[in-house]
């Protein structure tokens, strides 16, 4: 029978999101996913941009920018966007909701879906103090499902034995 | 190919121990795989995602995730985790007699 590990369940897992666009919360969000599937304890803690991905106001806004990312092709093609193209008006958004339909027809669920089915499996979400302080949040500007605000060395206490991923 | 001996059954299994041949799968076999891995009691809940997950493979040929149980079955993620602890997606499959999920999501 398969080995389901049950009592060897004490690994654990922390991602630092450092980035707030649409692809990094999903990278982070999918390997936050996997890693909780399988009885991985899991502690994912938001800083700098990334805190965008548990601003109330802000995560079902996230956008993917083709400004400075040559792996983003024009669609159907292997040619980068011109940067001079890329930074036109509407061009952010044009490629969010090229991105967010691609997920969508691979049932990768919007950001707050996600988030709140990775919250169910039992993952902790933590938010950075200094970026906190630095963009002058208060507690009601996050979502409901972040832990706590916590300084890096409480991180460095959490993330003890941890393997760290940061994005 | 090996094969292991579970409810007085000779099935077909692959190295880490999931059956290869989900035609050797019968509803009357579930408990005693649930017993294998822990899970003493088949509920309800339990047999609306077993049938579920046969149902969906009859018709996808692959095994579903997590979430397209819990947004198509109507099983909420929570629910999940607590029907089939710690590795909801690996354990719900092998009670179904399937592969686990190849879907990343």
């Amino acid at each position: 029978m398969p080995n389901f590990d049950d009592d060897g369940g004490d690994r654990k897992l922390c991602i630092i999101v450092s980035k707030g666009t649409m692809e990094w919360a999903t990278a982070a969000m999918v390997l936050g996913n996997a890693a909780i599937g399988e009885g991985i304890d899991l502690h994912v803690f938001f800083t700098f941009w990334g805190m965008d991905a548990i601003i109330d106001r802000r995560m079902d806004k996230l956008k993917v920018s083709p400004v400075a990312n040559p792996s983003m092709k024009i669609p159907g093609t292997d040619i980068g966007m011109a940067n001079m193209l890329a930074g036109l008006p509407g061009m952010t958004a044009f490629a969010s909701s090229m991105m967010h339909k691609e997920m969508k027809a691979l049932d990768v669920p919007p950001h707050r879906e996600f988030m709140q089915m990775v919250a169910d499996a039992g993952a902790h979400f933590w938010a950075c103090r200094l970026t906190y302080d630095m963009l002058g949040l208060k507690k009601e500007d996050l979502w409901d499902e972040v832990d706590d605000v916590i300084s890096a060395s409480d991180f460095m206490e959490l993330s003890d034995g941890a393997q760290i991923i940061f994005i | 190919m090996a094969t292991e001996l579970i409810g007085g059954v000779e099935l077909d299994v692959d190295e880490e121990g999931f059956m290869t041949n989900p035609g050797q799968w019968t509803e009357e076999l579930a408990p005693a795989l649930g017993k294998e891995i822990g899970i003493d009691e088949l509920t309800e809940e339990h047999w609306k995602v077993i049938h579920f997950l046969r149902s969906d493979y009859e018709a996808q040929g692959e095994t579903a995730t997590l979430r397209r149980v819990s947004t198509l079955a109507g099983v909420p993620t929570k629910d999940l985790y607590k029907l089939f602890p710690k590795k909801p997606a690996k354990k719900m499959s092998y009670v179904s007699g399937l592969q686990k999920p190849t879907g990343c999501v």
